[in-house]
C-alpha cells in the first residue's frame, strides 16, 4: 500500500509546523530524518489520520486518511509518547487490541505478535513494572497485532538499550522485506541509514533531501566542511592551501587555521600532502561542524 | 456499545484509589442518614433536607465530574486514549461506550446510595426514596453526558466542571431565581417530585421544562463529544 502526500501543510496559528510537503511511502522501509522540532511528529500524525492538514492532501492507496477509521484496518501506529494503560498486563494490553480490531481468533493473534516482538516471558507482568524498551515493544505488538500492511513508528528506538534496538531494527528491515509499508521518523542518521531503503528529509518543515542512504550520506559529505588546524608551522600550511581550489578560504589565527574546504574528498588527499611537501607537522584536524546541525542546516541554505 | 472498551474504562475508572473517592460521598451519605435515625428525626422535613442539600446538590454533582471526565479526560491526558482511537471503531461508538460507563457507575454509586439512605430515614413514605432515586439516576445520566463532552473538548474540565456544579448550580442558581432552570440538580428534582406525593417537596422547575431539557442536554452532548473525538487532533511536543 502507498501513502501519498500532496502539497501538505499544518501551521498552528502564526507557527508552520508543516511546510508544502509532497512524497509518496512506498512498500519497503523509509525513514523520516530530521532534527528534532522539524515536523516529524506533525507529518506522521497526518499520516495516522490524527491531525488535519492545514494544506493538501494525505491518501492511503487513494483513500481520505484524516476522519476515516477504517484506515485502521490496514495501518498499525506506534505512537512516540508511551500511550500504554499501566494497570494492564503487556498479554492484556495486546489481547485488547486483537478485540478491539475483531480479529477472528484474538488469542492467537496476541500470541503471535508477542512473540515476534519477544516478549512472551513478561508478558503476564503489569505494563507499569516494564521498562521504556520492553513498553516500546508492547507497542509494537499491539500495533502488529492485525498485521497491516502499513506500519508507521514515532521515534521507536529512543531509550531502548542497544540489544532492544538490534532486535527491532532487523524485525522492521525483516517487515519491510516481506513488502511492508513501513515509516519511522528519528533524528539519528545512523539508525536511519541502518534501517531504511529510502530516507526522507525534513527540516524545518521543509522536505529537504530524499533518497536512498548512499545518496542522502554523499550529499552530507560533500557540503562544504570547516576544519580546524593546528600545526608546527601554521602560515607556511596556509600559503599552501590556498594554491588548491578544494580550499575554499584560510583564516589564520592565534589558536591555529581555520580552512572551508568546498570539495571534501578532494581536501582530505589535499591536506597530507601539502604538509609532506611543506614538511609540516600536523598537530590537530579537526573538523568544526561535523554536527547533525550543521548538516541540516546545510540542507535549508541548499533547498531554499 | 463496544465491549472491550467498556472493560479497559472500568478498569481505569474503578481501580485503585479512584474508587475510594467514589465511595467517600455516597458512604457520607449514609452515614448521615444513619445518624440522623439515631438521634430521631426520621421525619420527611430531615429526609428531604438530607436529599435536597447533600445527595443532589453535593454528592451528585461531584460524582458525576469524577465519573463522567474521568472515562476519558486522563486517558487524553497521558495519550493512551491513541489505543482506542487507532482501531477501526467509530469514534461515536467509543464516546457512547464511555457515557454508558460513566453513567452506570452513578446509577451505582449515586442512585443506590439516594435510595438506601432515603429508605433509613422515611421508609417508602409518600415516595420520597423512588423519587429521589430516579432524580439522582436520571441527573446522573445528564452529568455524565454533559461531563464527558467537558473532557473531550478541554484540558481544564474538572476546573470548568467544578465552577459549574459548585458556582453556577448552588451558588448563582440560589441567589438568582432564573438560573435554576438552567440547572441539572433543578431538573432532577422536579422529576423526584413528580414522583413523590411529599407536601414538603416543592420544585421551581416544571417537569414540562425539566424532562425535555435533560434530553436535549444528554443527546447533544453525546453528540458533541462523538463529533470532537472523530476530529481527535494529536498536537505534538514540537
Amino acid at each position: 500500500m502507498k501513502i501519498e502526500l500532496s502539497q501538505v501543510s499544518r501551521w498552528y496559528g502564526n507557527v508552520v509546523a508543516v511546510n508544502d510537503v509532497t512524497m509518496t511511502i512506498g512498500p519497503g522501509v523509509t525513514g523520516l530524518l530530521g532534527p528534532n522540532g522539524a515536523g516529524k511528529s506533525t507529518l506522521l500524525h497526518m499520516m495516522a489520520g490524527f491531525l488535519a492538514p492545514s494544506g493538501g492532501t494525505v491518501t492511503l492507496d487513494g483513500t481520505q486518511v484524516w476522519k476515516n477509521h477504517q484506515i485502521y484496518r490496514n495501518i498499525g501506529l506506534v505512537p512516540e509518547r508511551e500511550g500504554v494503560y499501566g494497570f494492564l498486563t503487556g498479554w492484556q494490553f495486546v489481547l485488547s487490541a486483537a478485540r478491539l480490531h475483531g480479529l477472528p481468533d484474538p488469542v492467537e493473534a496476541a500470541r503471535k505478535a508477542l512473540a515476534t516482538v519477544e516478549m512472551e516471558e513478561p508478558k503476564d507482568r503489569r505494563v507499569e513494572t516494564y521498562s521504556k524498551g520492553m513498553r516500546q515493544r508492547v507497542k509494537v505488538a499491539a500495533a502488529l497485532v492485525h498485521d497491516p500492511p502499513v506500519l508507521l513508528l514515532d521515534e521507536p528506538f529512543n531509550g531502548m538499550d542497544p540489544r532492544q534496538r538490534m532486535h527491532l531494527m532487523d524485525l522492521i528491515r525483516a517487515m519491510g522485506t516481506g513488502g511492508k509499508t513501513i515509516l519511522f521518523s528519528s533524528h539519528i542518521l545512523e539508525e536511519v541509514e541502518r534501517v531504511a531503503q529510502q530516507i526522507e528529509v525534513l527540516v524545518a518543515g521543509r522536505h529537504a533531501a530524499s533518497g536512498n542512504f548512499r545518496e542522502i550520506r554523499r550529499l552530507m559529505t560533500d557540503r562544504p566542511h570547516l576544519f580546524k588546524i593546528r600545526s608546527s608551522d601554521d602560515r607556511k600550511l596556509a600559503a599552501a592551501l590556498i594554491l588548491d581550489s578544494s580550499a575554499g578560504g584560510v583564516t589564520l589565527g592565534p589558536d591555529g587555521l581555520e580552512v572551508q574546504a568546498a570539495e571534501f574528498r578532494r581536501f582530505a588527499q589535499l591536506l597530507p600532502r601539502v604538509a609532506r611537501a611543506e614538511g609540516v607537522r600536523l598537530h590537530q584536524v579537526s573538523p568544526a561542524d561535523e554536527d547533525l546541525e550543521s548538516v541540516f542546516a546545510y540542507l535549508i541554505t541548499r533547498s531554499t | 456499545m463496544n465491549t472491550v472498551v467498556a472493560g479497559i474504562t472500568y478498569r481505569a475508572l474503578l481501580g485503585r484509589r479512584r474508587i475510594i473517592l467514589l465511595l467517600l460521598l455516597p458512604l457520607g451519605l449514609i452515614g448521615l442518614a444513619i445518624l440522623l435515625r439515631l438521634v430521631g428525626s426520621t421525619d420527611q422535613r430531615s429526609a428531604l433536607l438530607l436529599m435536597e442539600n447533600f445527595a443532589i446538590a453535593t454528592m451528585l454533582p461531584l460524582l458525576g465530574l469524577i465519573a463522567g471526565t474521568g472515562v476519558i479526560a486522563p486517558e487524553i491526558d497521558d495519550g493512551t486514549i491513541i489505543h482506542l482511537l487507532s482501531k477501526p471503531i467509530s469514534r461515536p461508538v467509543i464516546a457512547g461506550t464511555k457515557f454508558l460507563v460513566a453513567a452506570s457507575v452513578l446509577a451505582l454509586f449515586a442512585a443506590v446510595p439516594t435510595y438506601v439512605a432515603a429508605w433509613l430515614l422515611v421508609r417508602n413514605e409518600d415516595g420520597i426514596a423512588a423519587g429521589f432515586t430516579v432524580g439522582v439516576l436520571v441527573a446522573g445520566i445528564a452529568y455524565a453526558a454533559v461531563f464527558l463532552l467537558l473532557g473531550v473538548i478541554t484540558r481544564h474540565a474538572v476546573a470548568i466542571g467544578v465552577i459549574y456544579a459548585l458556582v453556577w448550580e448552588t451558588l448563582v442558581g440560589g441567589f438568582i431565581k432564573g438560573a435554576q432552570k438552567f440547572s441539572i440538580q433543578q431538573w432532577g428534582q422536579a422529576i423526584a417530585d413528580q414522583i413523590s406525593d411529599s407536601p414538603f417537596l416543592t420544585t421551581e422547575v416544571t417537569l414540562g421544562f425539566a424532562v425535555p431539557a435533560l434530553i436535549i442536554v444528554t443527546v447533544g452532548s453525546l453528540f458533541w463529544a462523538g463529533l470532537r473525538l472523530r476530529a481527535f487532533s494529536l498536537t505534538g511536543d514540537e
